[in-house]
Order: C-alpha cells, then sequence, then structure tokens
C-alpha cells in the first residue's frame, strides 16, 4: 500500500507514452505485418496501463478504468486471433507478409 | 400564362420533338421548324412591344410576371422585357435560326448536336427574358454548359483541351459571379425586410458604398470573362477554334453577349457608384481589349483565330462603351453586341462552310476563292466590310454610336481611350483586307479547288438571313436604336445619379 | 424652285446598282452596261437640270443654300443627329455637273474598253455605287452624312482598283488605297468627333454660318497649344489629305493605276481625288474664321505635293504613273488656292479658283486618262518607251490628247490657263514664296505632259505586234465630247455662279501673272520638244549627269519604301508579332499555368491516398499530435 507514495502517477503516464510511441513507432516504421501487429499490441497495452493508473489514483473506490482495460485485453486477443489469421491467409496468397507488397485491394 | 414563356415553351417542344423522331432528316427539319417558330415568335414579340410601348405604357419593363419556385430562399420565376432584352432576343433568335441551317450536315450524332445545341440556346432565351438574379444565373449556367459536350464530342482540333479550357474558364468565372450576386442577395433588404433575387427590387434600394466597392469586381469580372474582357479572353480564341460550326456561330453570336448585358444589366444597374469610381480600370482593360485584340488578329493565320480576335476587339468595345455610363454611348453597346453577333455568326458560318470544301482554315493555304465559289466569297467580303464597319451596314452604325457617345465625356482620360478606340478601325480593316486579299482574291492556289461548289440551298439561307439583318440594320437603323435608347433612359438616369 | 426631284439623282444609281449587282451575271454582259449607261443619262440630264434651274433662280444677291429633302437617319443625342439629305448650293450643284458628266463619259468609253472583260455586269454595277456614293458625298447636308459616303466612295474605289482581283499587284493595290485613305479617314473621324462635340452639331448650314453661334463665338479651350478648333479642322484635313492623296498620303494613288483605265478617269482623276479640295471648300468658312493657321498648313503642304509629283512625273515611264502624279501635282494647286483664299468678294479670289480649277480638271484629266486608256488599248502596253510614232495610227485619239495637254499645260484659250491663273493670282496676292513654286511646277507640269505626248505621238517606231488601230467609236465619242469640254469650259462664267459667298466675284486680268505663266509653259514645252520630238541620246545625258537626283525621282523619293518598312516592320513585326506571342504565351500561358498546377498539385496529393496504411497512420499520427499541442497552446 505504500507503492502510492513510491510511484508517482507521473512516471506510469511516461511509461505508457513510451511504450505508446513504442508501439506507433513499430507500426509506422516496420513493413512486417506480424511486427505491427506486435507494435498494436504495445499501443493497446499502453492504453491499458493508462486506464489502469488513472482508476486508480483519480477515483480509488471505483473500477471502470480496470474493466476497461480487461474489455480492451479481450478484444486485443480476439483482433490478434483474427489478425493473424488474415495474415496467414494473406502469406498463403502472397507468399510474403510485408504491407509494401500488399497495398491492392483486389487480386 | 405569360407571353414571354412561349420563348422556353418553344425550344422545350422542340427537344421533345428531336428526342421523339428517328431519322437524321426529321431531326433537321424538327430543329428547323422550332427554331423558324421561335424567330416568328420574336418578330411577333418586337410587334407587341411596340404596339404596348405606342399605346403609353411606359414601364420599365413589359410583360411581367412572377412565381415563386423556391420558397425559402425567395426565388421567383420572374421574367419582364424592355427594349435591350427585345432586342437581344431578336439577336438570339436569329442566330439561331441561321445557326439550325448551318449545321445541316453535322451527320454524327446528329440528335444529340441539335439537343444540345437547342438547350444553349434555351438557356441565353432564359437569361434575357429573367429579372431574378438566381434564375439568370441558372439560365446562364444552362447556356454554357452544352458547350463542353458541343466542342468535346462535334469539335475539331484539340477539342478536349479547347472544350476544358473554355468550361474551366467560363466556369471560373461563374464562380466569381455567384459570390457577386450572393453578395447582392444577402444586402438586398437593408431595412430587415425579407431577402430578395429581384432585380427591379434590388434596384430601387440603395447600398452603401463599401458594399458596392466590394462586390462590383465580382459581378463586373464574372460577367467580363463571357464578355472576353483582357485578360481573360484567352479561351476564346482556342474555344472558337475548335468548336463546331454553329456552336462558334452561337457562342461568339450570343453567348459572348450575355456577358455584355450582364455586365450592364447587373453590374452598372445595381451597383452604380462603385461602377463611377471603378470605372477608369475596367475601361483601361477594354481599351486594351479593343487595340491588342486588333493588333492580335493581323498576326493570326487560322480564320477562326482572326475572327476569334477581331470578337475580342469588338466585344473590348462594348464593354469599353457601357463603362463610358451615357445614354449614347450605350446604345452604342447594345447595338455594337447585335451588329458583332450578327457579322461574327456570318463569318463562322462562312469559315465552317469553307472549310467543309477545302478543308482548310489556313489561309495561306488557299487563295482565288473568289472564282470558285462567288457566293460564300462574296459573302465574306460583305461580313469582312461590315466588321470593318463600313457605312450602310451593322458595325458602322455601332461604332460610331459608341464613339460619339465615348466622346461626350470631357476629360482627356476617357478623350484619349476614345481615340485609341477610335484607332482599331484602321487595325481592323488590315486584318480583314489582309484575309480578303489572300483567302478570296488572287490567282487560284490549287486546281482541286476548280471543283468546288458553290453554296447549297441551306447554307445561302443561313448566310442570306443573317446578311440581310446586317443590311437592315445598316441602313435604317433609327428604329433599332430608338427601342434601345427608349429603354436606357431611365436606367441611365438611375446610373448617373 | 421645287427641288424634290434630285432624290432621283441619288436613288437611281443605287437601284441600278442593286439591279445589275444581283441579276447581272445572269444577263448577257452588254445588257449591264446599256442598263447602266442609259441610267446614268438620265442622272445626268437630271443633274443638269438642276443646275440650270439653280443657278437661274439668283434670289437676292447671293445664291442660297438649298435642303432639297432631308431624313433622319440616326440619332445619337437630342442635338446630334445624322440627317440624309440633299443639299444645293452652287459647290455642289458644279460638282453634280461634273460628276455625272464625267461619269456618263466614263460609260460611254467602257461600253467599248472593256468589252469582252470578265465581270463586265460586275463592273458596271460598281460604276454605278461609285456613282452613288460620290452624288451622296457631294449632296451631304452634314458632316456625318459626307462621312458615311466618304467612305463607301473609299469602298467602291478598293473595289474598283481590285477588278482585275486575279492579279496580285491589283490586290495589293486596291488594300493598300484602302487602309491609306482609311488611316486618314481616321483623323477625319476624330476631327468630327472634336467638331462636332464642340459645336453641337452636325450641320454645314449650322457649323459655316458666318454669323452663326460656332464661327461667332470659338470654343477657346486649347489642348498643346493650338486651339481645339484648330486640332479638329487639321484632322478633317488629313481625312481630305487621304482622300486627295496630299503628301504624305499620296503612295495610294500612283499604286490605284492598277484598275482598269477608265476607272482611273473617273475615280482617280476627275472626282474621288478632289473630295479633299471639295470637303475643304464645304468647310471653308470655318477654316478662314476659327482656324486660318490650318489654312496655311493646307497651302504648304498642297503646294509641296505639286512641286514633289510634277518632279516625279517627269521620270516615271509608265503613262498612267505620269498622269497619277500631275493629278496629285493638279490637286496640290487647288489645294494651294484654298490656302491662300480669303472669304468673301475679292478676297475670296482663292476659292473661286480653286474649285474652277477642279471644274476644267475634271475634264482634261479625264481627257487625259481616257486617251491613254485608247493608247493602251492599242498597243497592249502602259511603258511610254513601247510606244511612239502613235499619230499615224490613231488620229482622234492624238488630236483629243494634244488638246488635253495644251490645256494642262495652260495655254490659252484653253480652259487650263483660266484656272490656273487665276490661282497664280490668287498665291501671288497672298505668299510670293508658294507663288513662285506654283509657277515653277505651271513649267514642269508643261514639260512632263509634252514628255508624254512626244514619246507616246512622235519619237521613234517601235515594232508593234499587231499594227494599233483606232478605238471603236464608243470610246472615240466620249474623248471627242471631253475636248470640247476641255477648250471651253474656261468659258464658264465661273465668277458669278461658285464663290464663297454666293455672292459674283469680279475677276480682272493680269498680265504680270499670265504673261510669264504661258511663257514658262512654252519654255516647258519647247524642252520637252528638244529631248523628246525624235528619238535622240539627250534625255539619257542628262539623267546621267543628274545620276542621283534622277534615281531619287524616279524612285519616287523612296517614300514607298518608307511606307514598307511601317506597315510590315512596324505593325506587322514590332506590333502584331509580339501582340500574338504575348497573348500565346504571356496570357493563356498564364491560364494555362493556373490548369496545369492545379493538375500537378492534385497529382501531388494524390500521392497521400496510397492505400498504404502506413502513411495513413503517419499522418493520423501526426494530426492528432498537432491538433493536441494547438489545443494546448493555443486556447
Amino acid at each position: 500500500m505504500n507503492l502510492q507514495a513510491e510511484i508517482p502517477l507521473d512516471y506510469l503516464v511516461v511509461l505508457s507514452t513510451i511504450v505508446f510511441f513504442i508501439g506507433l513507432m513499430g507500426v509506422l516504421i516496420r513493413r512486417n505485418l506480424i511486427t505491427m501487429l506486435m507494435g498494436i499490441e504495445l499501443m493497446l497495452n499502453a492504453v491499458n496501463i493508462n486506464f489502469v493508473a488513472f482508476n486508480h489514483y483519480l477515483f480509488p473506490h471505483r473500477l471502470e478504468g480496470h474493466f476497461f482495460a480487461l474489455i480492451v485485453m479481450a478484444i486485443a486477443a480476439a483482433e490478434a486471433a483474427i489478425a493473424i489469421s488474415l495474415i496467414i491467409n494473406i502469406y498463403r496468397q502472397f507468399a510474403t507478409v510485408s504491407v509494401d507488397d500488399v497495398d491492392e485491394l483486389k487480386h | 400564362m405569360n407571353l414571354l414563356l412561349i420563348l422556353l415553351i418553344i425550344p422545350l417542344l422542340t427537344i421533345v420533338g428531336i428526342a421523339l423522331v428517328s431519322d437524321i432528316t426529321k431531326v433537321r427539319w424538327v430543329a428547323a421548324i422550332g427554331m423558324s417558330a421561335q424567330l416568328i415568335f420574336s418578330f411577333i414579340l418586337l410587334y407587341l412591344f411596340f404596339r404596348e410601348r405606342n399605346s403609353g405604357n411606359t414601364d420599365a419593363m413589359l410583360f411581367v410576371s412572377a412565381a415563386t419556385w423556391y420558397e425559402s430562399f425567395n426565388i421567383q420565376l420572374k421574367l419582364g422585357v424592355d427594349g435591350i432584352s427585345v432586342s437581344m432576343i431578336l439577336l438570339t433568335s436569329i442566330v439561331t435560326f441561321a445557326g439550325v441551317f448551318a449545321s445541316w450536315q453535322v451527320e454524327y450524332l446528329t440528335k444529340e448536336f441539335f439537343i444540345s445545341l437547342i438547350i444553349l440556346a434555351g438557356g441565353v432565351f432564359g437569361f434575357f427574358i429573367s429579372l431574378d438574379l438566381f434564375t439568370m444565373f441558372l439560365f446562364y449556367e444552362l447556356a454554357v454548359i452544352p458547350m463542353y459536350l458541343l466542342i468535346g464530342i462535334w469539335g475539331s482540333g484539340p477539342k478536349e483541351y479547347s472544350a476544358m479550357k473554355l468550361t474551366l474558364m467560363l466556369m471560373g468565372g461563374s464562380a466569381i459571379l455567384l459570390v457577386g450576386l450572393l453578395g447582392l442577395y444577402f444586402n438586398s433588404a437593408p431595412g430587415g425586410g425579407r431577402l430578395t433575387f429581384d432585380l427591379t427590387e434590388i434596384a430601387k434600394i440603395s447600398i452603401p458604398l463599401s458594399t458596392q466597392l466590394f462586390f462590383f469586381p465580382f459581378i463586373f469580372i464574372g460577367f467580363g470573362v463571357l464578355g472576353a474582357l483582357f485578360p481573360l479572353h484567352t479561351w476564346s480564341p482556342d474555344g472558337h477554334a475548335s468548336a463546331p460550326t454553329a456552336v462558334s456561330m452561337l457562342h461568339a453570336g450570343v453567348l459572348m453577349k450575355l456577358g455584355g448585358y450582364g455586365c450592364f444589366r447587373v453590374a452598372l444597374y445595381l451597383l452604380p457608384e462603385a461602377a463611377h469610381s471603378l470605372a477608369w480600370i475596367f475601361i483601361i482593360l477594354t481599351t486594351i481589349s479593343v487595340v491588342y485584340g486588333a493588333f492580335g488578329a493581323v498576326w493570326q493565320k487560322d480564320l477562326k483565330y482572326i475572327n476569334a480576335y477581331s470578337s475580342v476587339s469588338h466585344c473590348g468595345l462594348v464593354l469599353f462603351a457601357l463603362l463610358m455610363m451615357n445614354e449614347t454611348a450605350t446604345t452604342g453597346a447594345i447595338l455594337q453586341m447585335i451588329s458583332h453577333g450578327l457579322m461574327t455568326a456570318l463569318f463562322f458560318a462562312l469559315i465552317g462552310m469553307i472549310y467543309s470544301r477545302t478543308h482548310s482554315r489556313m489561309i495561306h493555304e488557299m487563295g482565288g476563292l473568289m472564282k470558285v465559289i462567288p457566293f460564300l466569297s462574296v459573302v465574306y467580303v460583305i461580313a469582312g466590310l461590315a466588321s470593318l464597319g463600313l457605312p450602310g451596314l451593322s458595325g458602322f452604325v455601332a461604332e460610331m454610336t459608341i464613339f460619339v457617345g465615348s466622346f461626350q465625356h470631357t476629360d482627356t482620360f476617357h478623350r484619349m481611350a476614345t481615340i485609341l478606340a477610335c484607332s482599331s478601325i484602321v487595325i481592323t480593316a488590315v486584318y480583314i483586307l489582309r484575309v480578303v486579299g489572300i483567302l478570296l482574291l488572287g490567282p487560284i492556289k490549287d486546281n482541286h479547288f476548280l471543283e468546288l461548289k458553290d453554296a447549297q440551298w441551306f447554307e445561302k439561307l443561313s448566310t442570306v438571313t443573317l446578311v440581310a439583318s446586317i443590311a437592315i440594320i445598316g441602313i435604317t437603323p433609327f428604329w433599332l436604336s430608338n427601342l434601345i435608347h427608349g429603354s436606357l433612359t431611365q436606367m441611365i438616369h438611375a446610373i448617373t445619379n | 424652285m421645287d427641288f424634290s426631284y434630285t432624290i432621283l439623282i441619288l436613288v437611281l444609281p443605287f437601284l441600278i446598282f442593286l439591279l445589275i449587282g444581283s441579276l447581272g451575271s445572269r444577263w448577257r454582259p452588254h445588257l449591264s452596261g446599256l442598263l447602266g449607261t442609259s441610267g446614268l443619262f438620265i442622272i445626268t440630264v437630271l443633274a443638269y437640270v438642276t443646275a440650270f434651274n439653280y443657278f437661274i433662280h439668283r434670289t437676292g444677291e447671293a445664291y442660297q443654300a438649298i435642303e432639297a429633302s432631308q431624313l433622319t437617319w440616326l440619332s445619337f443625342t437630342d442635338d446630334l443627329i445624322i440627317h440624309l439629305g440633299i443639299l444645293l448650293d452652287p459647290l455642289s450643284v458644279m460638282m453634280l455637273v461634273v460628276i455625272t458628266t464625267v461619269s456618263l463619259m466614263v460609260h460611254i468609253y467602257s461600253l467599248g474598253y472593256m468589252k469582252g472583260e470578265a465581270g463586265f455586269a460586275r463592273y458596271f454595277a460598281f460604276l454605278s455605287f461609285f456613282t452613288f456614293s460620290m452624288l451622296g458625298l457631294v449632296v451631304a447636308t452634314n458632316i456625318f452624312q459626307m462621312y458615311i459616303f466618304w467612305e463607301l466612295v473609299g469602298l467602291s474605289s478598293y473595289l474598283l482598283i481590285g477588278f482585275y482581283y486575279e492579279r496580285p499587284s491589283a490586290v495589293a493595290a486596291a488594300k493598300k488605297a484602302f487602309i491609306v485613305t482609311r488611316f486618314a479617314d481616321l483623323g477625319f473621324l476624330i476631327g468630327i468627333l472634336i467638331l462636332s462635340f464642340n459645336t453641337n452639331t452636325f450641320d454645314f448650314a449650322r457649323l459655316t454660318d458666318q454669323h452663326g453661334p460656332v464661327i461667332a463665338q470659338p470654343v477657346t479651350a486649347m489642348f498643346m497649344g493650338l486651339s481645339v478648333t484648330t486640332w479638329a479642322m487639321l484632322l478633317i484635313f488629313m481625312g481630305g489629305a487621304g482622300k486627295s492623296a496630299m503628301f504624305p498620303l499620296h503612295i495610294w494613288l500612283p499604286d490605284a493605276m492598277e484598275g482598269p483605265t477608265p476607272v482611273s478617269a473617273l475615280i482617280h482623276a476627275a472626282t474621288m481625288v478632289v473630295a479633299g479640295v471639295y470637303l475643304v471648300a464645304r468647310l471653308f468658312p470655318i477654316y478662314h474664321f476659327s482656324s486660318p493657321g490650318s489654312l496655311d498648313v493646307i497651302a504648304y503642304v498642297g503646294s509641296f505635293t505639286s512641286l514633289f509629283a510634277a518632279v516625279i512625273a517627269c521620270t516615271q515611264l509608265d503613262i498612267k504613273r505620269v498622269l497619277a502624279y500631275s493629278t496629285l501635282s493638279q490637286i496640290g494647286y487647288m489645294m494651294v488656292a484654298l490656302g491662300v483664299s480669303g472669304y468673301g468678294n475679292e478676297a475670296g479670289l482663292g476659292y473661286m479658283a480653286s474649285l474652277f480649277h477642279l471644274f476644267t480638271h475634271a475634264f482634261f484629266k479625264a481627257l487625259l486618262f481616257l486617251g491613254a486608256g485608247s493608247v493602251i488599248h492599242a498597243v497592249h502596253n502602259n511603258l511610254m518607251t513601247e510606244m511612239g510614232g502613235l499619230r499615224k495610227y490613231m488620229p482622234v485619239t492624238h488630236i483629243t490628247f494634244l488638246v488635253a495637254c495644251i490645256t494642262i499645260a495652260g495655254i490659252p484659250p484653253f480652259s487650263g490657263f483660266f484656272s490656273k491663273d487665276e490661282i497664280l493670282v490668287a498665291a501671288f496676292e497672298h505668299n510670293k514664296i508658294i507663288f513662285a513654286v506654283q509657277w515653277l511646277v505651271a513649267g514642269i507640269t508643261a514639260f512632263y505632259m509634252f514628255r508624254l505626248y512626244f514619246n507616246i505621238f512622235w519619237n521613234s517606231n517601235p515594232e508593234y505586234h499587231h499594227t494599233p488601230h483606232e478605238s471603236p467609236s464608243t470610246m472615240t465619242i466620249p474623248l471627242f465630247i471631253l475636248a470640247v469640254m476641255s477648250i471651253f469650259s474656261g468659258f464658264v462664267p465661273f465668277h458669278e455662279l461658285v464663290t464663297s459667298d454666293g455672292r459674283p466675284l469680279a475677276t480682272e486680268f493680269h498680265p504680270m501673272i499670265a504673261v510669264p505663266s504661258v511663257l514658262i509653259a512654252l519654255a516647258g514645252i519647247g524642252l520637252a520638244a528638244a529631248l523628246y520630238y525624235r528619238k535622240n541620246s539627250r534625255p539619257e545625258t542628262i539623267a546621267k549627269s543628274l545620276k542621283a537626283f534622277y534615281t531619287m525621282a524616279y524612285r519616287k523619293f523612296y517614300v514607298d519604301e518608307v511606307y514598307l518598312f511601317v506597315t510590315h516592320k512596324v505593325v506587322f513585326q514590332l506590333i502584331s508579332r509580339p501582340a500574338a506571342w504575348f497573348d500565346r504565351h504571356i496570357v493563356d500561358g498564364t491560364m494555362n499555368l493556373i490548369g496545369n498546377s492545379t493538375v500537378s498539385f492534385s497529382g501531388a496529393i494524390k500521392e497521400m491516398q496510397s492505400g498504404e496504411v502506413q502513411w495513413y497512420i503517419w499522418y493520423f499520427t501526426s494530426g492528432v499530435l498537432l491538433l493536441a499541442l494547438m489545443i494546448l497552446y493555443l486556447t
């Protein structure tokens, strides 16, 4: 319970920002679909950190932030499942998982 | 029902008729009959107008009727004519009539061609009878849009480029114009009443000078683009060069007049104070148009380009005279619109007919045509003489009225501008006689020309109509001059005070 | 006296023109000729009846101007109205007689001369049209009507010079004539604008009324050191100088000889080219009372032209060109006479002399041209070097031509003597220098006319392809009639009929002037006889010894070259070509630039819609960050 005093909110926000931008950079810079997906996961998790942290510091007696984090995780899992299946299909079609090569809507 | 609606119904019925019949000959005849009916009705309108005036009706506008067609913005279908509109309607129906016969030999998509042509003409008729700014603008757009198709599909040479250029420049003009018209609309009820597009209502209120100064350039330039105001005239040479015969005729003959008419009826009439303050800028521009267009024509080698530049010069004179803002010069401007409309239509008709025979429009590739196609050549000479302002033909009457009118200003600026504009009559003579000398006179340049056939009946009908109109105005100008002058007095009074 | 029938003088030729012009090509050619000629005969009779009726009815002391008919043609303002009407005063009635007479002679002559030409009907249609416009010009009641017909005359001149339209030189000459006179007419028009604005009328009657408001209350406004009226009158004179081919606007006239010879006789010798003289005479009271300075200008221009043209005439070889330059020189005389004239009574001698010379000149110059036409008809050549000894083959032409030469040389009692003598008297009283020049020109005139005469009818006999023969009677009868008129028209009591103020003028004989002028004319004839009576080498020797001057005169003092430079280099190359270029590349270029930059701009932003998600995320993220920053720092 002393944790509150030891880790200020600023730290958590900075952490989540760093994680978010690492994820964003992953999405922007990398061309590999799997890596991009990982970047998206990182961004989602950065948001989760924020949700939990703000919930904890601002409204300690309520749980919406936590729930939101859980929902995000669930959706992230579902999204990862769909995304990976898409990626596998793309790989089968194009024999590549690089986004540059799959910029056409029809094939 | 309003009498003037017939001017819109006849084209509409003609279009329906053309759409219903199938083979080419019938399409032509339906178009011809429709436009003949229009011509006859225009003369009836002229007669009725004179009768009404003679019976003592001194209203500014006759045969007025109004019907609201868009309640929330107070947009009306308000119709009415004065002497100026009547003469412009007469011009339009003569040119359209001649245009139909000049395009007798259009083989490709004939039905669509005539439909577009008559939509264009209908737009022009609608424009001249509207008294509501929005309706006017609507008809204006209706006249401009078919132009794109007509040039793009039935044109020659770099037709897509020309069609695009013409349409875009005119649309640019309309966009500017629309800003000006909306400016008028939103200032049309200074006391807080209902906003209106009604021209006669707006004329009654006085708009503050600062507002006038802001919106005047929008309206004048917006209409000026269509009136070939320097330096926004360059759509004209390319557009005319690529357009098919009848379209050039209608466009140069009638559509360009919408510019001058609009400048007068909307810009000068509704915003008189701004007109007085800003006229000098536009007088300079139009003087440049007049002289520069003429010099531009001297150097051209393509018949259509020569005529297009000559149109720039002559239409410049129209705007020039309007900006002089006195009765005589304005009468001259309207006369010049009619005169130029007729003779330029005649020129384009002849160029089309010559082109269909020699398959060339380059003057240096032809020569001695007088010997082989005397009828067309003589008519060409007459058109040329009208263009260089020979007495007895319409050009002289118009130009002299303009010069005498412009010279009524006593200051040096107006005087010098007038003298410069006068000098265009010499340059006009140079380029007209140059063309006549190279194209029609001299030895026959090409032996193939010996096999050329002179005009066929429909070509004769088309050209003779126009020549007769030019000669009638030239020999007996007083009735037309009085018709226009009578309607101007009130308007000029409003402008000068 | 009722003169309303004079309207027929205008209406008839126009109707004939319309008739022949529209139907002539379907008729047999000589029908058009006969119709034109007989129509003109009626018009001539009408003109003579008018003249007779007018001149015998002198009411009071002076002849009054009569407006025989008047209709409103166009009204510019309440005051500036163009009327079309018929004005009869001594001046216009005299012109009616001259024009119809010469025109009739030319019509008859043309029946023979133009026989068998393609376009015979067209020729007569144009002749009728010319007659119509010229008659309309002289009977104009106001300056604008005059301008209208002035332009129409210019057109008919264009059409007739370019009659042989398949010949490029004829087309070029016609174009040149029209454009040069059109340029002069620009001055005329501006002059009319200035004058009419200041006087608020076009009417001759009001403009030239000696006690009327125009002259009595002159406009005081000045522009660039000259009064506005002087400007107007000088500009109007510019129009007159263009039509009358005064230096430096004379260049079109020699080229105009490309037209058929009878046309040259009618238009470019007797009638149209004197329109400038007529114009100045018509407006003479304004010139005299309101702007005497411009009269001096007219006198000097006329004097210079007469000398200049006479010198050139001595060197030309084409007989029609010699006559053309001679016409210039003689019109110069008329202008001089107007320029030195005063107004009213004895002072108005110059005015009377000028119109007297116009009257006599019309006959003898038409005779010269028709005679030359007869010669050309016989030898099919224009060059005097290809002629000679023709007196044996063409007796009638020879005698009539000789009569005309004596007349123009000013030998009494032929008509040219009287009119020229009075011009010299008027000049002597006004300005001694001008008198000296005109006296000298009289000698030169005699010389070049007899040079022409001897070269054609005497001199050596070249080899003719076929023996020359006398022209048919349709051509010789007009020659004969004109010869009679040339001899006797000097005895017309002109000083009682056509004077500056309508009152008769007493003239006296001045032996001090008449004798020297006859002497110098005889000297000129003698010199010509010495040089050209028989073939000899003296002309060449003289030409060689004066080589530079001779070449200059032969090349017409290079005025044509200057004009070519002005038109081709300046108008075409220096103005039109750059204007066309400017329009294509700068004005239109700007429009294309706007179009093209719109296209390339949209081409540039098109790349943003690449379909590459990562770029979208980039834009999206940058946008969000930007917005965040804006919200943070701007609010």
